[in-house]
C-alpha cells in the first residue's frame, strides 16, 4: 500500500463515526415525527422553530461528516456555503416580500 | 491533517499512477471536485427557488385534497388531510440510511487492498466491500423511489394531481425534481457498482466515488429540508 493511499484511509472519520452520526440523525428524525403526533406541541408557538432548528441540525451533521465539509479545503467550504446563504437569503426575502411572515 | 489528506487525495491518484495523472492546477485541487461543489452550489439555488414557490402558495389552494386539513367539496365527498406522514418517515429513514451506506463505500474504496487484522470479524470484512455498499446504497435509493411512486400514485387516487390546487402544482413540481435527482444518483451508484464488479475500484479512484457520494448526500439533505417544511409543518 502507497503512502498516499495510507494517508488517504485516515482522512476522514472512522466507520464507528459514521454509525454514531447515522444513530444521531435517526434520534433527531424520531423526535421530529413524535412532536407531530402531539397536538399540545402542535399548537404551541414554539412547535414550527423546534423542528426547522432540529432539520438545519440534521442538514449541518451530514454536510459536515458524511460530506467531509468539516475536514475539506476551505475554497470548498466557500462554495458551498456560499450559494447556500444566497439560497437562505432568497427564501428568507420571498417569504416577508408575499406577506408569510412579518416583524 | 484532513484537509492536507483530501487536498492530496483530490489532486493526486494513489501511487504509481499519481504520477501518470496529476496536472497542475492553479489551486492544487482537482478541478472536478471543485465542480462538484460549484454544482451542489448551483442546486441549492434551484431547490430554494421550488421550496420558496411552495411556502408561498401554502394555504392558498381554492379546493382540496389539502396536505394537513380535512376538505369536503360542494358534492358533499370528504378528503381527508393527504400527506401520509408514517410512510414518509419510513422513506426518509431509508434516505438517512443510504447517505450511511455511501459514506461507507467511499472508506470501503479507499481501505481496498490494505491487509485485514488478523482474526477481523464480519464487520472488518464488509467494511472493505465496496460492490457491497455501492449496492446497498443504490438499493436504499431504489426503495426511495419506491415509496415516492407510491405516495404519488395514492395522491393520484385520492384525488390530487399536479393541476388540482396550489398545493398539487407545487408539491409534485418539489419533490418530483427531488426524485429525478434520486433516479440520477441511483444509475449513477449503479455506473460504479459496474465499473467496481468488472475492473474493480480502489484507491486509486477514491476521488470518482466521492464525487459520486457528495451528490448523494446533497440529494440526502435537500430531503432533511422537504421532510421538515412540507410534511411536518402545518
Amino acid at each position: 500500500m502507497s503512502h498516499d493511499s495510507k494517508h488517504a484511509a485516515h482522512a476522514h472519520p472512522s466507520g464507528a463515526t459514521y454509525l454514531k452520526v447515522a444513530a444521531i440523525l435517526t434520534i433527531i428524525t424520531v423526535i421530529e415525527v413524535w412532536a407531530y403526533y402531539i397536538p399540545a406541541l402542535v399548537a404551541s408557538p414554539l412547535f414550527n422553530p423546534s423542528l426547522i432548528i432540529m432539520s438545519a441540525l440534521k442538514f449541518a451533521i451530514v454536510v459536515l461528516f458524511y460530506m467531509h465539509l468539516k475536514y475539506d479545503h476551505k475554497l470548498f467550504k466557500a462554495l458551498f456555503t456560499g450559494p447556500l446563504i444566497i439560497a437562505m437569503g432568497t427564501i428568507t426575502a420571498l417569504l416577508f416580500l408575499f406577506g408569510k411572515v412579518a416583524l | 491533517m484532513a484537509s492536507h489528506a483530501h487536498a492530496a487525495t483530490a489532486g493526486h491518484a494513489d501511487g504509481h499512477d499519481a504520477h501518470e495523472h496529476h496536472h497542475y492546477t492553479t489551486t492544487g485541487l482537482d478541478h472536478r471536485k471543485i465542480a462538484i461543489w460549484a454544482f451542489i452550489g448551483s442546486e441549492c439555488m434551484l431547490f430554494a427557488s421550488l421550496i420558496s414557490t411552495y411556502l408561498i402558495y401554502k394555504g392558498k389552494s381554492l379546493v382540496g385534497p389539502f396536505p394537513h386539513t380535512e376538505y369536503v367539496n360542494e358534492a358533499g365527498k370528504v378528503f381527508k388531510p393527504i400527506l401520509d406522514i408514517p410512510v414518509t418517515s419510513a422513506s426518509t429513514f431509508v434516505l438517512l440510511m443510504s447517505s450511511l451506506a455511501m459514506v461507507l463505500a467511499l472508506q470501503a474504496v479507499q481501505l481496498k487492498g490494505t491487509p485485514l487484522p488478523t482474526g477481523a470479524g464480519l464487520w472488518k470484512r464488509l467494511e472493505r466491500s465496496s460492490q457491497f455498499w455501492l449496492g446497498m446504497t443504490a438499493l436504499l435509493g431504489a426503495t426511495f423511489l419506491g415509496f415516492q411512486a407510491y405516495e404519488f400514485t395514492s395522491f393520484v387516487h385520492e384525488g390530487l394531481t399536479i393541476k388540482t390546487n396550489l398545493f398539487g402544482s407545487t408539491f409534485f413540481t418539489l419533490t418530483g425534481f427531488h426524485g429525478a435527482h434520486v433516479t440520477v444518483g441511483v444509475l449513477w451508484l449503479m455506473t460504479l457498482l459496474w465499473i467496481d464488479r468488472t475492473r474493480g475500484l480502489g484507491p486509486k479512484d477514491e476521488l470518482i466515488v466521492d464525487i459520486c457520494a457528495l451528490y448523494w448526500h446533497f440529494v440526502d439533505v435537500v430531503w432533511i429540508a422537504i421532510f421538515t417544511l412540507i410534511y411536518l409543518i402545518q
